[in-house]
Order: C-alpha cells, then structure tokens, then sequence
C-alpha cells in the first residue's frame, strides 16, 4: 500500500507541478463554465423557463456546471495520455518497476487537481453573481470530494477510451461523441422529473447525475439530493474502481 | 526464481523468441545470447524488427512464441524482476520538457523506489556523470538534443541496472552530441559493468561502439558476430555499410513503414 501511494503520488506531482509552472490550460478551461452561467444560466432563470422548486435556476444550475466542467477538462485527459505514448514517455513509465495500478490512479489523482481548480474559479463566479453557496467546511470538502472522485472517474473512462482508439484524430471524434450526450443526459441543468421516461432511464444510468446529484445537496443552500450521498458517493466510487481495473488492464496495450 | 541465464553468465538470452501482428511475423524465431558486459548492437533496416524485439525483451510486449531471459528472469513468468534489473530509453525523445531536469530524475528515482538520501545521492550522481549538474534547474525544452539524451541516460542508469536497453539512442543527434552519448555509454560500462543492448542504423556507432553485433532482417537473425570479424567475412576491404547491406538484404532505403518513417522525423524535430 505504501509503495501503492508512493508511486501514485509521484505521477500526480509531475502533473501538480506542470499545472502551477503554466497555468494557462487552467484559466482557459474557466472561460466555458462561466460561459455557461453568466449566460446561459442567467437567461434561463430570467425566463423562469425550468420549474427547480424553492432554489432559484441560478443555484440549481451551479453544481450541474461544476459537474459538467469535471466532465469536460477530464473527458480529453486520453489525448495527452495518447501523446505521451507518441513521445515514448509511457514506454518509459511500463518499462520501470512501478505498478500499472499506481499508474493509472496517479494520472486519475493528478486530473483531479483541474478539477479542484473548476471548482475554484465557479464557487468565485458564484460569489461575484451573487449565487448563495453553503460555506461550511464540511460541505466545501464533500464538493472537494466528489470532484475528485468525478475527475478520476472521467479521466480514467478516456484513458480507457485512448487505449481503445490509439489515435488522437480518433479520440477527437470519440470524444465530442461522448461529452455532449453524457452532459445533457444527465440532470445537470434540468431535473430528472422533467425528462421524458427514456432519457431519465439513460439518465440514471450516467455517472456524471450521481456527481451532480451529490453536489446539488453539498454545495447548494436549501439544496437536497434525490438519490443520498451514500448512494451517489457509491456509485461514483464502484464506477472508478471498475474503470480503474479495465484501465490498469489496458493501458499497457497502448504501447504494443 | 530463475537465474539459469545469469549462471550462464548471459544477460539476455531468447530462444526461439517469435512476434507476430495478425498475417506479419515481425520477430521470427530469434536466438541470441548477450553475454553481461557487453554493449550488443542490433541492426537492421526499418522494419525488421528491431524494436518488436527491444520491446519483448523489455516486457512491453509479450512474445508470441519462444523464451527470453533478461538478467536472469523470465520476461513473461518474471516481468516484474525484469524491469527491475532494466534501464530504458525509447527511440523517441521521452524526458518530459515541461519540467526540469532534476525534477525528471526525481520522478523517475521515485517510481525505481528509491527514496531519502539515496535518491538525492543517486540524483546527485547521475547528473554529475553525464554532465548536466550545471543544468539540472533548467527546463528540459531548452536542452540541446544531445543533452536530452545524456539525461534520459541518467534516467535509465539511477537504480543501476544491469541491463540498459537503448533504441536508437543517437538517431538525429549530430556528430559532436553522438561521440558525447557513446563516451557516456562506455563510461556506463566500465563504471557500472552495465549490458548494453543497443539499436542502430548507424555503422560508424555500430563499428566504435558495440562488441558484438546482431544484423536481423525479416524478422531473423541474418548474422552474428563482432564487427571486424563481420567485414572480413565479406572480404578484406570490406566496409560496415557493405556488411549491413549484404546482410540486410540491401533495401535501407526502401524499407520500413510509415510509422517509422513518422517516429523517426518526429525525433529528429524534437531534437532540433
């Protein structure tokens, strides 16, 4: 277990330190979910066009974006894997004695550090927009919580993914096919109770409803989730740990 | 535990040892047998199955028929053992330009389990050996080619393997960086009595570096034997290019596929 983390952890810090030496992906990647609030978000909740109950849109909305962000910085985490492999960096990473496991989590781990910095930048938006979030400590690290979980989660499903298709032309394609779908089929900024009964089915069955579900409950005043944390967190969770079994199988495929 | 190669006094040693991708056999019943302390060159033109081979034996691949022994381990039973008696660098250029050069060693130290002290005496070593203390707090994109590959050789030298596998190690560096690389090389193996396996298209490298050489072609082992002993077996004035054509089957130029074709300009951008 200890050479588990050890191991994990290295990978991660190469990509902590790549993050705060150039910070520029992070402050690009802030422009989409504020984007969405500042204007989709505010218009939809001028029109009162999505009936969200006691919470006003505004609020309803920002958990769905941070989710949504988790999702989008995460999905395309198998291009850079794909072009280290291009590099022979990955080579170099199998070739040593570190455990594939290690390997993996440590790049699922590392990936959750862009979502930390998503969350960052929408809980600052929500303060300039006067979107009331709830402050207390242990709210603010079950988000932290279910960020990384949700970062891990979807950065391993596109390793998976990039270990599958091997190319980054067809990862590109891979991935606009995948996040769009995942994103509006999933209660991110609409209830579940205003889908059509297929694409609640559908919607149930996405892990991106779980994450937002749970952040609705931890980050919104007021808020509630439909499923619990305790089922949410468990399916984010047995969802990561099956991704991470299939990925820690595949990712040395992607070299052969 | 298996260590009959090593009491054989053989590094690597493959018996038999067969790839094949779908209808290509890219590795075809090949037998070597590399004794410790030697730097053994694998030649061939691209395609011929150099880095299927390099890729076996380094267990990024699983062979699919055949034996390999690699510092006295199984790579299939063993793969664990394998690598951690192995040093690599691939043919591309893998040290990470987005950080420093310490900070690349670091990493790697961290993943062979060094730690503490002897990671920053192994670090300190390794550095200093190949020349780059002075560079060590620079970021690696503004290293010349030749001292990416010093570094990646410090890399691959940290945990003191007995084996170090290099892929076309000098391919687009120029004169002065490649003679820079084989001192290192030669360093490695008087200093630390390291193996080293080595691809190449180059016979001046193949001539003043390797002891041994292999020349494969289609997948087989064409030849074996020392480079002089190589061009007087085709005559006294025989050169290393007229061995590796004769042996090769004559095709460098026409050979290799667009994969290669890819990897090796993308090295060669990358190394300016």
């Amino acid at each position: 277990m200890d050479r588990f983390l050890r191991e994990s952890a290295a990978i991660a810090q190469v990509e902590l330190i790549k993050l705060l030496r150039d910070p520029t992906e992070m402050f690009s990647r802030a422009v989409q979910p504020v984007l969405w609030l500042v204007v989709f978000g505010q218009v939809l909740a001028h029109v009162h066009g999505i009936y969200t109950g006691e919470v006003g849109y505004l609020a309803f909305i920002t958990p769905g974006i941070l989710a949504q962000s988790v999702l989008f910085s995460a999905i395309f985490y198998g291009i850079a894997v794909i072009w280290e492999r291009d590099l022979g960096v990955v080579h170099k990473l199998l070739v040593s004695p570190a455990r594939r496991i290690s390997l993996v989590f440590g790049k699922a781990v590392s990936s959750g550090f862009r979502g930390v910095v998503q969350a960052i930048v929408i809980y600052f938006v929500a303060l300039v927009m006067h979107i009331t979030l709830r402050q207390e400590p242990l709210a603010i690290l079950g988000v932290l919580a279910g960020v990384l979980l949700g970062s891990g989660l979807f950065s391993t499903f596109s390793l998976i993914i990039a270990c599958i298709v091997k190319t980054r032309e067809r990862f590109m394609g891979i991935g606009q096919l995948l996040t769009m779908p995942m994103f509006f089929a999933s209660n991110a900024i609409y209830p579940l109770d205003l889908m059509p009964g297929w694409l609640r089915a559908v919607a149930q069955l996405n892990p991106l409803t779980y994450l937002v579900d749970a952040l609705r409950g931890l980050m919104i005043v007021g808020g509630e989730t439909v499923h619990g944390y305790g089922v949410d967190f468990a399916v984010l969770l047995a969802t990561f740990v099956v991704l991470l079994m299939v990925a820690v199988r595949l990712y040395p495929t992607l070299v052969e | 535990m298996n260590t009959s190669a090593e009491s054989r006094g053989f590094a690597v040693k493959t018996v038999e040892l067969t790839r094949s991708f779908g209808r290509l056999t890219a590795v075809n019943h090949v037998d070597l047998a590399i004794p410790y302390g030697e730097i053994y060159g694998l030649l061939g033109a691209n395609g011929a199955g150099k880095s299927t081979l390099i890729k076996m034996l380094t267990t990024l691949l699983a062979p699919t028929s055949g034996d390999a022994e690699v510092g006295g381990f199984d790579i299939i039973k063993s793969p664990a053992e394998v690598r951690g008696r192995i040093g690599y660098v691939p043919q591309l250029l893998s040290a990470d330009g987005a950080l420093t050069g310490y900070e690349n060693l670091v990493l790697s130290a961290k993943l062979y389990g060094l730690s503490g002290a002897q990671r920053r005496a192994r670090v300190g070593d390794a550095l200093a050996f190949m020349g780059l203390a002075d560079s060590a707090k620079k970021l690696v994109k503004t290293y010349s080619g030749g001292m990416v590959r010093r570094l990646e050789l410090a890399q691959a030298m940290l945990h003191r393997p007995a084996i170090l596998f290099l892929d076309e190690p000098t391919i687009g560096l120029d004169p002065m960086a490649r003679h820079s690389v084989w001192d290192r090389l030669r360093d490695l193996r008087r200093d630390y009595r390291m193996t080293v396996l080595i691809t190449t298209h180059d016979m001046e490298e193949a001539e003043a570096l390797c002891d041994e050489l292999a020349i494969l072609h289609a997948g087989r082992v064409a030849v074996v034997g020392k480079p002089a002993g190589l061009r007087a077996g085709l005559g006294a004035s025989a050169t290393m290019d007229e061995v590796f054509t004769h042996y090769a089957g004559g095709a460098i130029s026409e050979s290799g596929n667009f994969r290669d074709a890819v990897q090796t300009r993308r090295t060669a951008r990358r190394l300016g």
